[in-house]
């Protein structure tokens, strides 16, 4: 596996990847794979008809693990990726996506990853996806991923999506639909800084009894960034949602949340929690008095919230 | 040692000019606890807070170890050697305890260090350590985590404001345990209580009664305390 410092530098912000990764993984690097290796539990093969790869996650697989980084290096280059994961019945893995764009030059650079899951029935699924922008050229760093969620009977997935740095412009879209006893939680972290716009849209439909979903958004927009939190739940049986966007905004950033809640079912119990605002004079005040100068104590209370 | 000199505070209120402390002056010795007492609303709080740059006097100055600290900010008085706990602790998403008493004590703590720090203070350390010092805290348990801080500092000059306030029964004898252990081991430093506990006002090695905003009394407790018995600055625990 050959690559430079950039793209390794990519990798170690993305998939916290230092070597190459234990299980099965797919590096894709400006748009070629750069490695590749399926196991016995775990197979990974190109698709045909459009670029991207599909995974296929044999039954009741345990703690085994798929690594997929993308990352990019070369100003200009637009790609979109379709990735589907075939998860087996009561397989227990963890995941872990992310792309890394590092701009140098004057073009915009641009990765769409498709992702979709076919969560078997009983499986349980952890997936993992940063994202991660670097590079000084004039060439905006755009990611706009889409994540469908396919959830059987009694299947668990726990998504953790972190953006923190760097990506210029992202339209984020995540759609789930859970049967029976299915149970996807959702922990989105988002900053924003600079001129950056972020719009991250879920629809999670609970069709199954004993449903339920968890989706929340902690998020910090500084400096004229903009942000868009739009989190629709939508209760079709027996079943429990909650969604909540918690943010805080600095300098001349801006969130706009949008609550959005259907109940079809008369058992459906679902819940919106949002809160915005700047960061409480008295955290400030505290950290002060513990010798941290402002700025100490923003970047410390900023962290500990992201975290 | 810290002096305030002719200290005024006065706020806006209501298209009014409000006088909250008049004229104090005050020598707060080195080596000795000091409990402030008086009625509520007398400005005791007031006069902690701007001990700690919290709010910045009128008029009067301030001296700390000899230095005018009166245009000093939250932040230069804490590293000079001041630590203020808050009667009502701030709550932080996402900031756990460990987080707390390492940034109190400018150091990585170890496991057992903080522990340390959290058993003077009557909680287990491993169930705490980890734990965000958020909402899931009650309030008894933010302000003894809250004095742990203040003992990770260490500083010269602790002030602590009304921490009985809101804490049941046990929390109060364990709160004057802490108050009578850090009076033992106070050395060069000196220590701060506002309370109108008459169980705190008696570990006191002087007491000074603030009442609308001036300094009605000042001495020894054995001087004051027994004057002030039975009235609103020297209230009996009620539980008791």
């Amino acid at each position: 596996m050959k690559l430079d410092e950039i793209q390794k530098r990519l990798l170690r912000e993305v998939a916290d990847l230092h070597k190459v990764p234990e299980g099965a993984y797919n590096i894709r690097s400006n748009s070629t794979s750069a490695g590749r290796r399926s196991t016995e539990n775990i197979e990974i093969v190109s698709k045909t008809d459009v670029s991207g790869i599909d995974i296929f996650i044999k039954p009741n697989t345990k703690n085994e693990s798929v690594h997929i980084p993308v990352v990019l290096t070369e100003s200009g280059l637009k790609e979109v990726v379709y990735n589907d994961f075939h998860i087996g019945e009561g397989a227990d893995v963890v995941i872990v996506a992310g792309c890394g764009i590092d701009n140098c030059g004057n073009q915009d650079s641009q990765h769409d990853g498709v992702h979709t899951f076919y969560v078997g029935r009983g499986a349980k699924v952890k997936y993992v996806e940063k994202h991660y922008g670097s590079g000084d050229g004039k060439g905006k760093r755009i990611l706009n991923p889409v994540t469908e969620v396919h959830m059987e009977e009694d299947s668990t997935m726990e998504m953790e999506m972190v953006q923190i740095k760097g990506v210029d412009d992202t339209d984020r879209k995540t759609i789930a639909d859970l049967k029976e006893g299915a149970k996807l939680v959702v922990r989105e972290r988002l900053m924003t800084h600079g001129e950056q716009q972020a719009i991250s849209t879920y629809t999670v439909t609970l069709n199954g009894d004993n449903s339920s979903a968890d989706v929340v958004s902690r998020s910090v927009a500084r400096d004229n960034s903009f942000q868009k939190f739009d989190a629709k739940i939508v209760g079709n049986a027996e079943c429990h949602g909650h969604t909540e966007c918690d943010s805080i905004i600095m300098d001349n950033g801006r969130i706009l949340a949008v609550p959005g809640l259907e109940a079809n079912n008369v058992d459906a119990s679902l819940v919106h929690e949002a809160a915005i605002g700047k960061i409480a004079g008295e955290q400030l005040i505290k950290l002060m008095t513990l010798g941290l100068d402002e700025h100490e104590a923003e970047e410390q209370i900023i962290n500990g919230f992201l975290q | 040692m810290l002096e305030l000199k002719n200290i005024s505070f006065n706020v806006e209120s209501e298209g009014q000019n409000k006088e909250i402390i008049k004229n104090v002056d005050l020598v707060i010795p080195d080596g000795k606890l000091i409990v402030i007492t008086g009625p509520n609303g007398g400005g005791k709080s007031t006069l902690a807070r701007l001990i700690a740059g919290i709010e910045i006097p009128t008029s009067g100055n301030i001296l700390f170890n000899g230095e005018d600290i009166t245009e000093s900010t939250v932040t230069e008085r804490a590293r000079m050697g001041i630590s203020f706990a808050f009667q009502q602790p701030v709550r932080f998403k996402g900031i756990r305890v460990i987080d707390l008493l390492r940034l109190a004590a400018k150091k990585q703590l170890s496991g057992a260090d903080a522990c340390e720090y959290l058993s003077a203070v009557g909680l287990c350390a491993k169930e705490y350590v980890d734990r965000e010092v958020n909402a899931s805290l009650s309030g008894g348990e933010l302000k003894r985590i809250e004095i742990a801080t203040i003992l990770a500092r260490s500083t010269a000059l602790s002030i602590f404001d009304e921490q009985e306030a809101g804490i049941d029964l046990w929390s109060f004898q364990n709160l004057i345990d802490v108050f009578r252990h850090m009076r033992d081991n106070i050395k060069d430093g000196s220590i701060i209580i506002i309370s109108h506990q008459e169980r705190i006002l008696d570990i006191a090695d002087e007491i000074i009664v603030i009442k609308d905003g001036t300094v009605v009394d000042n001495g020894t407790k054995d001087e004051i305390l027994p004057g002030l018995i039975g009235t609103s600055s020297a209230l009996k625990c009620r539980k008791q």
